[in-house]
């Protein structure tokens, strides 16, 4: 077992696609020249490979529960949430960004999912939690944890996006990685009840126009939702991807909704006013309004645009070899389903269909896939989402040539990877 | 949806008590929130004032709480400590390259100033301010952004929602969906959509600004086979 050992933790963390480097090295296809200079951690112990018989295949493995809560292989252990320490002013008021360059698939990894706090990530005992719903209703109401799960459930699939997702990108390419320049976005299934069904329980008055959701967290996060939404599809929920909900993503109770900027999204939800008009709370006034050139400035930008992005191969996930090559990323619009993806090689010049694999879902990231032959030639990766709307994702020009440079929020533009000759990829920007 | 069936429904179902009760719409799930809880959280402030607590405060006091329990992150002026946010000046520069929002030249209602401070400053020991301290700091950012003149003027809920900030004006519900029109195209250009070849015009390493941890898989790496 020593091997395994050495080689996480060895000064450059091992990754599966160094794995595979490896392999391919060992596999005779390849000249060994092409590896010079690779850290001897790195490369596979002959002994475990064909045609002799692997250790872990001789002696018996840990047993049952040795993990009560299963956790990855640890030579997966590079696969994190990361932050950008220059961007904020405190980590408790901060974000991570979740690593789409190693995921797969639509459903994001509980434990991966970026986060968003504005007060730090409050620890909450359920049996001391409660939601008020109270303001223009017949009954106001006082709810624990244990009530709500008594209402009647719904399972919805949906992505999370921070409306700032991509916000340092609005001056030109900035960082090196779709885990910084994409990663404020998840996508899990949420189990909960619909709000819908808990504003019928305490009876709405005729002039409710407004809610006010909020926190229970140390920034007491408020944002005014207008009742339709409330309506339509939000969801007051209590798990996600089949268990409770995380601490960082509001444990006991968070607001669902689908398709609207994360912030709204309101986690560790203990209280929701009803009104008839809206708060303009701060962070709907000083935050996530977008300042347009000519001084003014757009509010209540509920709705995420269409958007997608490439996310292997990418800065964090180069290529390491000429032939075929799977080209994988995610598309989703706060809008309604995907209807197309497009992907281009030569900078936007020309462009070919993806192929969109697994559910397409309403308001749910959308994993396309596009193959290709790299002959080694430097190539300029974009794609183009199309929502059901008819929405095409625009370039980055063309959103500054609305916006300007400094809305910060909502920037949905293509995103441009630089594949060099030797499989690094730098994100660029073309015209 | 519409709200007055079910209204008609509740009221039908009055008439006939032996019918099925109204919670065909309610399940009796949990129990009435009481006045003294609803008051303990219900701190929210509008524009219009509703929801002031009672109390009042002027920029004098205001000072000596802020450089006491906000100074060491917002600054002494409210200019604002390193990455910190700046509460003061920015006037006249939202419009310029690099705008200074703050207060005084981008937030549109005195009220949000009052609601986020009581909220959840200061940062770390959200409310514990008195709603007389939060009237208070509240003026003190007022008169750092010359909205008022007189620090000895008493702000109070009866007039607070009357000072105006200048920039309330310049917002805008959102219209992307007519000013920004030209996105829903359904049929993207497919084939030669630039006149020539596209030409890199910025590049992240320029800048060098990510994070070294991420790297790891993008260090130069062994040629390509």
């Amino acid at each position: 077992m020593s091997e395994p050992k050495q080689r996480a933790n060895s000064s450059r963390p091992t990754s599966r696609r160094s794995f595979l480097r490896s392999g391919l090295a060992l596999g005779g296809a390849v000249g060994a020249g092409a590896f010079a200079g690779r850290a001897a951690a790195e490369m596979p112990d002959a002994k475990n490979l064909p045609p002799n018989v692997p250790e872990w295949s001789q002696s018996l493995g840990d047993g049952v529960v040795s993990r009560p809560y299963g956790r990855p292989s640890k030579f997966e252990a590079d696969v994190v949430r990361r932050d950008v320490e220059w961007l904020t002013a405190s980590r408790q008021s901060s974000v991570s960004f979740t690593p789409l360059h190693r995921l797969e698939g639509i459903i994001t990894p509980n434990g991966l999912g970026f986060e968003r706090h504005h007060g730090g990530i409050a620890e909450i005992d359920p049996a001391e939690h409660r939601l008020m719903i109270h303001g223009l209703v017949e009954k106001p109401l006082m709810l624990t944890l244990e009530d709500v799960k008594r209402f009647p459930r719904v399972n919805r699939i949906a992505f999370l996006e921070c409306a700032a997702n991509s916000g340092m990108e609005w001056k030109g390419a900035q960082l090196n990685g779709c885990q910084f320049t994409h990663g404020m976005i998840h996508c899990v299934m949420y189990t909960g009840v619909p709000l819908k069904r808990l504003l019928e329980e305490a009876g709405l008055k005729t002039n409710a126009k407004w809610l006010l959701p909020e926190g229970a967290d140390a920034s007491a996060m408020t944002r005014s939702v207008p009742i339709e939404k409330a309506l339509d599809d939000a969801i007051v929920a209590y798990a996600m991807n089949g268990e409770a909900l995380y601490p960082e993503h509001g444990y006991p109770l968070r607001l669902v909704l689908p398709g609207w900027q994360g912030n709204m999204w309101v986690k560790w939800l203990r209280r929701i006013k009803v009104g008839d008009e809206p708060w303009h709370t701060r962070e709907e006034t000083s935050k996530y309004t977008a300042l347009l050139p000519d001084g003014q400035a757009r509010r209540f930008t509920w709705a995420m645009d269409a958007k997608s992005i490439i996310t292997d191969p990418s800065p964090q996930a180069p290529l390491h070899r000429k032939g075929f090559t799977v080209l994988s990323g995610l598309a989703w619009s706060g809008r309604g389903a995907i209807r197309s993806v497009d992907v281009s090689l030569d900078g936007g010049r020309n462009w070919r269909a993806a192929r969109l694999d697994g559910p397409v879902l309403d308001k749910a990231l959308t994993r396309f896939y596009y193959e290709f032959d790299w002959n080694g030639d430097p190539l300029l990766l974009q794609s183009r989402a199309v929502d059901e709307t008819g929405y095409v994702q625009p370039t980055k020009a063309a959103l500054r040539q609305h916006r300007g440079l400094n809305s910060i929020y909502h920037n949905n533009g293509i995103q441009t990877w630089h594949v060099l000759p030797n499989g690094e990829i730098e994100n660029v920007e073309v015209a | 949806m519409s709200r007055s069936p079910n209204r008609i429904l509740i009221a039908f179902a009055g008439l006939f008590l032996a019918v099925a009760p109204a919670s065909a719409e309610r399940l009796n799930i949990g129990r009435a929130a009481t006045p003294e809880e609803i008051k303990g959280w219900d701190i929210d402030v509008r524009p219009d004032g509703q929801g002031l607590p009672v109390g009042k405060g002027t920029a004098a006091l205001g000072e000596t709480i802020f450089q006491e329990r906000c100074a060491s992150c917002h600054g002494e002026f409210g200019e604002g400590a390193g990455r910190w946010p700046e509460l003061a000046g920015g006037a006249g520069t939202i419009k310029s390259d690099s705008p200074v929002k703050t207060v005084g030249s981008y937030w549109p209602y005195v009220s949000t100033v009052f609601d986020f401070i009581h909220r959840a400053m200061p940062f770390g020991a959200a409310q514990t301010l008195t709603p007389d301290e939060t009237y208070s700091v509240t003026a003190y950012l007022l008169y750092l952004n010359d909205i008022l003149k007189d620090q000895d003027f008493e702000v109070n809920e009866k007039n607070l929602a009357t000072i105006r900030l200048p920039n309330e004006k310049n917002f805008f519900m959102d219209d992307r969906e007519t000013a920004e029109k030209e996105f829903w195209n359904a049929k993207p250009c497919m084939k030669d959509c630039l006149p020539k070849e596209a030409a890199i015009t910025s590049r992240a390493r320029a800048l060098d600004v990510t994070p070294e941890k991420a790297s790891e898989a993008a260090k130069p790496s062994a040629p390509v086979q």
